[in-house]
């Protein structure tokens, strides 16, 4: 179980740049669940999944993971709950670093990290037939550096980094933004079959209502730094993309949905 | 130049093999550019032949000599990690508190071991001369130094301390405490520096003040001449690099010094270095324009 309660966010506070990105949201997740995040640019959304990872520290309010408080924890130290994929390829691995090392430095995500030699012969071969499951020829490139490979090959072994560690959640934040469609397609359905082989707790924020609808459990809008839609269950099954823009006027009390706030795809 | 004069050089470059393994893990596995080895080095000196002249044991001075160079790293960590300062300026300053802290240590800018006990003195008794002891000795200790430093990188601790450097954010994410590896490489760094400045003044016989002046440049230039000649992504090639960098370096300042038509003093040295370095870091920057262009 995920709590967010009553969770404030007001950045450069006490200056002209003072901004407000999330002001009293209230989210309760179960574990299990797969929630599908979308709503308009600067609605709060990256900011809300920096506060459940450690990025941000909340100017008020609680986050809860598993019934733990971790609202003043690090990053580093939640990283024991928290599986994560950015937006972009670079930041989720290390191109310095060879596919299999990446691999190890996620596999001991939440364990002590001692002397012992990073890559043995048994992870080794664990890792190899993780990612030769992507089916992607990247099992015979183990050695080779990160940055040799395209942004989706990328997103795709951040996905598999991800789940080599027990996590509370899975936190994706446009992991599929950066990507052209065909790569974009793989990945989701990629992220699909992960979440559902790992039973994976999971948060994907994404551009597209298509998205929105078509995977997870559960799909909530923010808007202006709170949950303004939340649906889930029977009334989530036959939702069109029109009827989420329907109700989101309804929600904003007539406000007209900007075509380019809110991609329609 | 005579072999006397090439074995000297071999051995000095050996020496400053443990600067250049030390300037490797702060500048390229942290991306932390730290000039306190200008400070840590003859740190190293000074507490190894104070220790050594008071009587103590050679190796425990050297031990000592070492936690001293780890302090002063963990000083520069502090100031970037605790109080936000610039790295590269966090260091500048330790590297000027330590040109006084070694004057307090040494009690006078110079002091001699001439008749001394060192760790080397164990092994002149056995039948070599001396000129090839020292470069051999050191040889032995940088071949271990150089071993245990790829084992560490290979381990998870040390992939971490890789990962900090290279991408902090995605560190983090994957639960590593990057401000503690950033204390633990800066230790781990100017604690090898000091080492080397324990084995110069061994060596060599005195410990002196104004010895660390250039010996970030020195280090860079091994660690630079050492990427050129392997150009290779692997660690332990990096690190062989650091040696044969250093030594190469040494050779090539020797020879320059001691022909004639160059007519170089060895008060140039700095320059040369300077230049040196200068251009290792030009060259590639500009074949990569013109790839770009
Ligand atoms: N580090 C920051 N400093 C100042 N303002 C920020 C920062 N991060 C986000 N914001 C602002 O907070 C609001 C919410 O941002 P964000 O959560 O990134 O929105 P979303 O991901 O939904 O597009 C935006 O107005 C954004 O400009
Ligand atoms: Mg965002």
């Amino acid at each position: 179980m995920i709590e967010l309660s009553n969770l404030s966010v007001i950045f450069g506070r006490g200056t002209p740049l003072e901004k407000q990105a999330l002001s009293g949201l209230d989210l309760k997740i179960e574990t299990g669940s797969f929630v599908t995040v979308i709503g308009s640019n600067g609605a709060g959304k990256s900011t809300m999944l920096g506060v459940l990872a450690g990025d941000v520290i909340p100017t008020s309010g609680r986050v809860a993971i598993g019934g733990r408080d971790v609202t003043r924890i690090t990053t580093a130290e939640r990283a024991k709950y928290v599986a994560r994929v950015f937006q972009d390829p670079l930041t989720g691995s290390c191109g310095a670093l060879t596919i299999q090392e990446n691999l190890a430095l996620a596999a001991a995500r939440g364990s002590r990290r001692g002397f012992g030699l990073a890559i043995g012969n048994s992870r080794r071969d664990e890792f190899r037939s993780r990612v030769a499951e992507l089916k992607l020829g990247l099992e015979n490139r183990m050695n080779d550096r990160m940055d040799l490979l395209s942004g989706g090959q990328r997103q795709a072994l951040s996905l598999v980094m991800a789940t080599l560690a027990r996590s509370e959640v899975l936190l994706l934040d446009e992991h599929t933004a950066a990507l052209d469609p065909g790569m974009a397609e793989f990945v989701m359905e990629l992220t699909q079959s992960l979440v559902e082989k790992h039973k994976l707790t999971t948060m994907m924020v994404t551009h597209s209502m298509r998205q929105a609808l078509d995977y997870g459990t559960r799909t909530v809008m923010l808007h202006g730094g709170k949950v303004i839609l939340d649906v889930v269950g029977e009334s989530r099954k036959n939702l069109t993309i029109e009827d989420l823009i329907e109700m989101f006027r309804k929600a904003r009390g007539g406000e007209t949905l900007d075509d380019d706030a809110l991609l329609v795809s | 130049m005579s072999q006397i004069a090439f074995l000297g050089a071999v051995e000095l470059g050996l020496v400053f093999a443990f600067v250049a393994i030390g300037v490797y893990l702060a500048f390229r596995i942290l991306d932390f550019p730290d000039l306190t080895v200008d400070g840590s080095f003859p740190l190293g000196a000074a507490v190894a032949a104070v220790l050594i002249i008071a009587g103590w044991n050679p190796w425990l001075a050297t031990a000592i000599a070492m936690a001293a160079g780890a302090l002063a790293g963990l000083v520069t960590a502090t100031l970037n990690v605790k109080f936000r300062i610039l790295n590269l300026l966090a260091s500048i300053l330790t590297m000027i508190a330590l040109f006084s802290v070694n004057l307090r240590v040494m009690g006078k800018p110079n002091v001699a071991l001439i008749n001394q006990d060192t760790m080397l003195s164990p092994f002149y008794g056995l039948g070599l001369p001396e000129f090839y002891v020292r470069p051999l000795f050191v040889a032995v200790l940088v071949l271990i130094a150089l071993l245990l430093v790829w084992r560490f990188l290979a381990s998870d601790l040390g992939l971490a301390m890789r990962a900090t450097g290279a991408n902090p954010r995605m560190a983090r994410a994957q639960g590593v405490k990057t401000s503690l590896h950033i204390y633990l490489g800066m230790a781990l760094s100017n604690a090898l520096v000091a080492l080397g400045g324990s084995l110069f003044a061994q060596t060599n016989g005195f410990a002196d003040v104004t010895s660390g002046v250039g010996t970030i440049v020195v280090g860079l230039a091994a660690v630079i001449i050492g990427e050129t000649l392997f150009h290779s992504r692997l660690i332990i090639w990096a690190l062989i690099g650091c040696v044969v960098g250093s030594v190469l370096y040494r050779i090539a300042i020797q020879l320059a010094l001691s022909s004639d038509i160059l007519g170089l003093k060895a008060s140039d040295l700095n320059l040369v270095t300077a230049v040196l370095v200068a251009c290792a870091l030009i060259l590639p920057r500009l074949r990569r324009g013109r790839a770009t262009a």
